[in-house]
């Protein structure tokens, strides 16, 4: 296996579906001649000429309709939106034609659109270019939501996704697009439902997703080495539907939860887990399942006050030794 | 066009109007639910434009006033007035209601019930057409209210920018739910306010078929010919509300009637009489066989079809 980085394996998965199907199209806001803001289409324009890796002009709600019509056709496009404060202005087709067209349709018609976007905070981007929206897109029926913690899975879940009869929304983050690490040599599709536990454990489950898994594994680390706590790192790549069996399963062998998100909290990741843990698997737990979080705020942009809105690794070792009684 | 093909639009068009009066019934009986937007007035547009392209190959996508489009396109009306009746055998399979009748066999692309959400759903199905390279042209009716959304003006820019093969045909019926159209909008004539993308437009008369269908032949061939897309207004007025909640206390009777001396049906009817190819008797016949049929063949079967199965409710969420 060959480490790339991140938006690599982007860039590769794209490029290996439009090869193998010429009705498989990019499109977003700089994608085509300037590369991609994150390089994710790199050298894609050159390769498949401006009908296939479409410039798009700034109008995400219509030019996010668009590759959502051309579905209805059989076309598949990967639409970028340049970042997920902007799929504000597109959840109208997202949310009101994508999700909903095969319902309301009674099956005839399908929206096999993929759409990417990076959210997350990332070094004083301030209020309007910092936000993270899982908690939004992960409540629309007939949405799949996936987020990739790592390149393997980026390259994975993006074949995946394009391969979908059904729209999927894969959630990026800003600041992880040159991480490093392993993605397999051979085509890899990674399953667009479940979870990974990524460090088995046996004392506490942390649940992360995207950038908070490696809050969790550095978090677990730490506990194993200096308060000898054994945590099991479960990582949700799936965000829509949640792999409730999944969670079941590791909350009911260790019997305390934290989940870690970089959203805030009201209606967010953590709050369906926990949800889902009181449906599941109430009477296994030892403890009360805890939640690391943001704070409430738009992001600010002093950069002191934006790492006291974010959490880290350090919060949730400090909620963890806090459930034990330790802290 | 043969003036046999002007007999079987003109029955169409009864059909249409018909067909939407029943609605209309069905709904003060309770046998509709819903939001419910009917198009008397109007079918001259539906038509002129369809007659003019190839319905059942082109794609036709539109909002939530619907039904009639549907039916153009080769939908049954039956499984039309199924799907306002909620039943499994509807368009929908009663998932969809009256703003969203589907009929993709047939290029029907839905009715969509967000004003403006149609236009890029459009232009991407033109997109999609301009990959694959087919000669189908994609169509989008809408009303003159869609126009004030954004998705108008940056679809009409994308439309431009990648030369799609797209018609936008604006049905200006003068409304907007209730709005009067010089309440809302800065620019009244529709067709003046594409100059700005340098897409071809155009305005006529939309409750005359013939001139309807001229200038639609124009459009279409235009469009298919790899030209780009095209915006085609026609000057309408739906006799009915907005919706059935709507008792029209923004308009006077008096604009009414005179609109319903310009009657699509009656306009085409007269000329068809005065080409002595119908009679006066024969068209009263026609009516009377239009509504033999949408009460033995249509209503019979929305009455008597199955609702779906509550056991079904998540069916067709995902694929």
């Amino acid at each position: 296996m060959a480490e790339i980085m991140y938006w690599e394996a982007l860039q590769r998965a794209h490029d290996e579906e439009m090869a193998r199907d010429p009705l498989v199209i990019c499109m977003g806001e700089d994608i085509g001649v300037a590369g991609g803001t994150y390089k994710a289409t790199k050298g894609l324009f050159e390769k498949y000429g401006p009908l296939r890796v479409m410039d798009t002009p700034i109008s995400e709600n219509s030019y996010t309709g668009l590759g959502i019509g051309a579905s209805f056709l059989g076309v598949r496009p990967i639409i970028e939106i340049m970042s997920v404060n902007f799929a504000w202005l597109a959840m109208d087709q997202m949310f009101n034609s994508a999700a909903k067209v095969r319902y309301m349709s009674g099956g005839q018609l399908t929206a096999p659109v993929v759409f990417r976007s990076p959210g997350g905070s990332a070094h004083q981007l301030g209020a309007q270019h910092s936000a993270r929206m899982e908690k939004v897109f992960m409540g629309i029926a007939g949405l799949r939501v996936v987020t990739p913690s790592n390149p393997k899975q980026a390259y994975g879940l993006l074949k995946s996704a394009v391969r979908s009869d059904d729209p999927v929304f894969i959630n990026e983050h800003e600041l992880m697009y040159n991480m490093k690490g392993e993605v397999p040599e051979g085509e890899y599709f990674h399953p667009l439902e479940g979870s990974e536990i990524t460090r088995p454990g046996t004392d506490i489950t942390l649940f992360g997703y995207n950038i908070s898994v490696h809050w969790c594994l550095k978090a677990a680390e730490i506990l194993a080495s200096q308060y000898n706590i054994s945590a099991e790192v479960v990582d949700l790549y799936a965000l829509s539907p949640l792999d409730r069996a999944g969670i079941k399963k590791s909350v009911s062998k260790t019997h305390r939860a934290v989940i870690a998100e970089e959203d805030e909290a009201p209606c967010g990741v953590g709050s369906e887990v926990m949800a889902i843990i009181n449906e599941e698997c109430f009477f296994d737990l030892d403890a009360a399942p805890v939640r690391v979080h943001s704070a409430l705020v738009p992001q600010p942009y002093n950069h002191k006050l934006e790492l006291a809105a974010i959490p880290d690794h350090e919060d949730v070792v400090n909620a963890v030794l806090k459930l034990f009684g330790k802290a | 066009m043969k003036l046999e093909d002007k007999k079987r639009v003109l029955r169409e068009m009864v059909l249409a109007r018909r067909f939407e009066e029943r609605c209309y019934q069905a709904y003060i009986e309770r046998k509709i639910g819903g939001f419910l937007h009917l198009y008397p007035g109007q079918e001259a547009c539906c038509q002129g434009v369809l007659e003019a392209a190839r319905p059942g190959h082109d794609y036709v996508i539109t909002g939530y006033r619907d039904h009639v489009h549907a039916i153009k396109c080769g939908a049954d009306p039956k499984a039309v007035m199924a799907e306002l009746y909620g039943k499994e055998t509807g368009s929908s399979k009663g998932r969809g209601g009256s703003m969203h009748i589907f009929d993709v066999k047939n290029h029907f692309m839905g009715g969509y019930a967000l004003v403006g959400g149609p236009f890029p759903l459009a232009a991407g199905i033109a997109k999609a057409i301009q990959l694959k390279g087919g000669d189908e042209i994609s169509i989008c009716f809408l009303g003159d209210a869609a126009n004030n959304q954004g998705t108008f003006h940056e679809t009409l820019n994308m439309a431009a920018v990648y030369k799609l093969p797209v018609l936008f045909v604006c049905e200006n019926n003068q409304y907007g739910i209730g709005t009067a159209i010089d309440r809302s909008t800065a620019v009244v004539d529709q067709f003046k306010r594409v100059c700005g993308y340098e897409i071809q437009a155009s305005q006529c008369d939309g409750q005359d078929f013939d001139v309807v269908y001229e200038h639609a032949k124009k459009a279409v061939a235009y469009v298919r010919n790899g030209n780009g897309p095209y915006f085609l207004e026609l000057m309408t007025y739906r006799y009915r509300g907005h919706s059935m909640s709507d008792s029209r206390g923004y308009r006077t009777r008096e604009e009414e009637e005179l609109w319903k001396q310009r009657d699509p049906i009656f306009i085409l009817r007269d000329r068809l009489i005065d080409a002595g190819a119908m009679t006066l008797d024969e068209f009263h016949a026609l009516e009377k066989d239009t509504d033999h049929y949408i009460e033995n063949e249509v209503i019979k079967f929305a009455e008597e079809s199955p609702e779906p199965n509550v056991a079904d409710l998540e069916k067709y969420v995902l694929a």
